[in-house]
């Protein structure tokens, strides 16, 4: 009987299972749009643990078979385990080589199950993940969080991006934004995010994806002026705050 | 005092490299009242005979909705055909649950001769006696299989099985060239008189047949008996028995009457035919 105990704490068994409480290496928003052709994404690079910015050159934009692409804020290795599930996914998928295939929406509403799934094991994955896509002519973009909360919008994004970028999307986004207003546009979230984002860093991925496929671009920095006099002196006009 | 020493199992080869066991499921097949499937780019239409076992009972149901955009017409043991439309209606709602997007028909009919053959390599297990057409509509456009007990499965523009589904098939085989292009209409008529063909004799009325629908625009639906009565009249009361004319369309209608004639002879010979292909050979070739 006392031995039977013993091996149970030490193999751990059923009733007590570690689960993620909290997340180690995060990476921080992810901002993406629509545009005349397709989706627009970007996300900076780095990889931060706790407060420590830790990496630099993290890629958390990915494509995902041939009309989707994906990105993620969060816990890093959960996004990486995230991709796993979809790799074998897509896999599978052409397997059956019968000329249908997984679009976007079917990605998204298959990443909502598994992240509610796992919610419901009180073992979430942490990531708040943006899916874009284009298939026979249909745009998506759509979003899912880690208790399970999805869904479609016109632009999305995560994080500290849905309090700094999504007013600016609000005001500046068009249906019909070309490719090189969408990157503009999509820039000057960054820079907004950069500036007050303690986690952004400067080194940044803009991904595309349209009818013909995706596009991630390489790894590039935002011109930044850091002497504006609110950031010499944050405080002055802000008397009694910090 | 044996008949057959190599029959006893469904996992005994005979030494002619043959699964008896197998091929008797497949009798099963064409035991069952008639049933058939066809075509267009657009739409399925799936038909079959309802025969009542006995004066005093309903007749049992042969064409099940799967799901929106698939049903199936069976022939053969109906209970197996039950058990295997339970079966494709979960995999629909499963595959619907996980990516809110209908099963690609193709996919769920691999899935089902996959269930089918494991049953022809199990000691412990029996084939399924019944062959099911498949039919359904997905991205890559309409479908139409035809699902065998040996596990065995094929697309078609058109079949019929079941009992003297010879005359349907010969109806079919010299019609089916027209029906890719073929309205949603016509291909209910010529389903009907692909039906009228495994009749012998027996005049075609509503109550005997079911007819079944599924396309573009229209979810699978079995059409209801007074709707069946109508084209079924159309046809019928217009052109007398022989000829159906004065349907809508004068091409159709052509077409319809010219080979009418013909295909009255074209059923007896088919009738011989059938008889003839049924003996020979192996229904493994099905």
């Amino acid at each position: 009987m006392e031995s039977n105990q013993a091996k149970n704490s030490l193999l751990s068994s059923h009733d007590n299972i570690q689960r993620t409480q909290y997340p180690y290496v995060t990476g921080t928003s992810v901002v993406a749009l629509k545009y005349k052709d397709g989706i627009l994404m970007a996300s900076d690079m780095g990889g931060s643990y706790g407060s420590t910015l830790r990496y630099k050159s993290v890629e958390r934009l990915k494509p995902i078979g041939k009309h989707s692409l994906l990105g993620a804020s969060g816990e890093l290795s959960d996004f990486q385990e995230i991709l796993r599930y979809l790799d074998e996914l897509i896999l599978y998928d052409n397997m059956w080589d019968d000329g249908n295939s997984l679009g976007p929406k079917e990605v998204h509403n298959y990443l909502t199950r598994v992240m509610y799934n796992r919610r419901n094991k009180f073992d979430p994955l942490w990531n708040t993940l943006v899916l874009g896509g284009v298939k026979k002519g249909q745009k998506y973009l759509g979003m899912v969080s880690m208790i399970g909360v999805n869904f479609e919008d016109d632009h999305v994004a995560t994080g500290f991006g849905n309090h700094l970028a999504r007013p600016i999307l609000r005001d500046e986004w068009r249906e019909d934004l070309t490719f090189e207003e969408g990157v503009k546009l999509l820039e000057k979230c960054m820079r907004v995010l950069l500036y007050r984002d303690r986690s952004a860093v400067n080194k940044l991925q803009i991904a595309k994806i349209t009818e013909e496929g995706v596009t991630i671009s390489q790894p590039y920095s935002l011109k930044t002026f850091w002497g504006f006099s609110a950031f010499q002196n944050p405080t002055v006009g802000a008397e009694g705050s910090w | 005092m044996f008949r057959n020493q190599y029959d006893t199992d469904v996992t005994t080869w005979s030494p002619a490299g043959r699964l008896f066991q197998v091929e008797y499921a497949m009798e099963a097949v064409k035991q069952g009242s008639a049933a058939i499937g066809l075509r267009s780019k657009t739409h399925v239409v799936l038909g079959c005979v309802n025969k009542a076992n006995s004066e005093l009972t309903s007749h049992q149901k042969k064409i099940f909705k799967v799901d929106d955009h698939i049903g199936v017409a069976i022939a053969g043991l109906t209970a197996d055909g039950r058990v295997l439309s339970r079966y494709m209606r979960s995999e629909c709602i499963n595959y619907g649950f996980t990516y809110e997007s209908p099963l690609p028909v193709g996919r769920l009919v691999v899935q089902l001769a996959d269930k089918a053959q494991v049953c022809t390599q199990r000691s412990w297990k029996r084939p399924y006696g019944v062959g099911l057409l498949v039919g359904g509509l997905d991205e890559s456009g309409a479908h139409l299989y035809y699902n065998c007990p040996s596990g065995n499965y094929f697309e078609y523009q058109a079949f019929a099985i079941g009992s003297r589904s010879q005359a349907a098939k010969t109806y079919l085989e010299r019609r089916f060239n027209s029906f890719m292009d073929s309205s949603r209409d016509d291909l209910i008529k010529d389903a009907l008189l692909a039906i009228r063909e495994t009749l012998q004799g027996e005049t075609l009325k509503s109550s005997i047949c079911t007819v079944a629908v599924v396309g573009a625009g229209e979810a699978f639906h079995v059409l209801d008996n007074e709707t069946v009565q109508k084209l079924i009249d159309a046809f019928e009361i217009a052109g007398g028995e022989e000829a159906p004319a004065a349907a809508p369309d004068a091409a159709a209608e052509e077409g319809g009457a010219a080979d009418q004639g013909a295909a009255a002879d074209q059923g007896a010979a088919a009738a011989d035919q059938g008889a003839a292909t049924e003996e020979g050979v192996a229904p493994m070739d099905i």
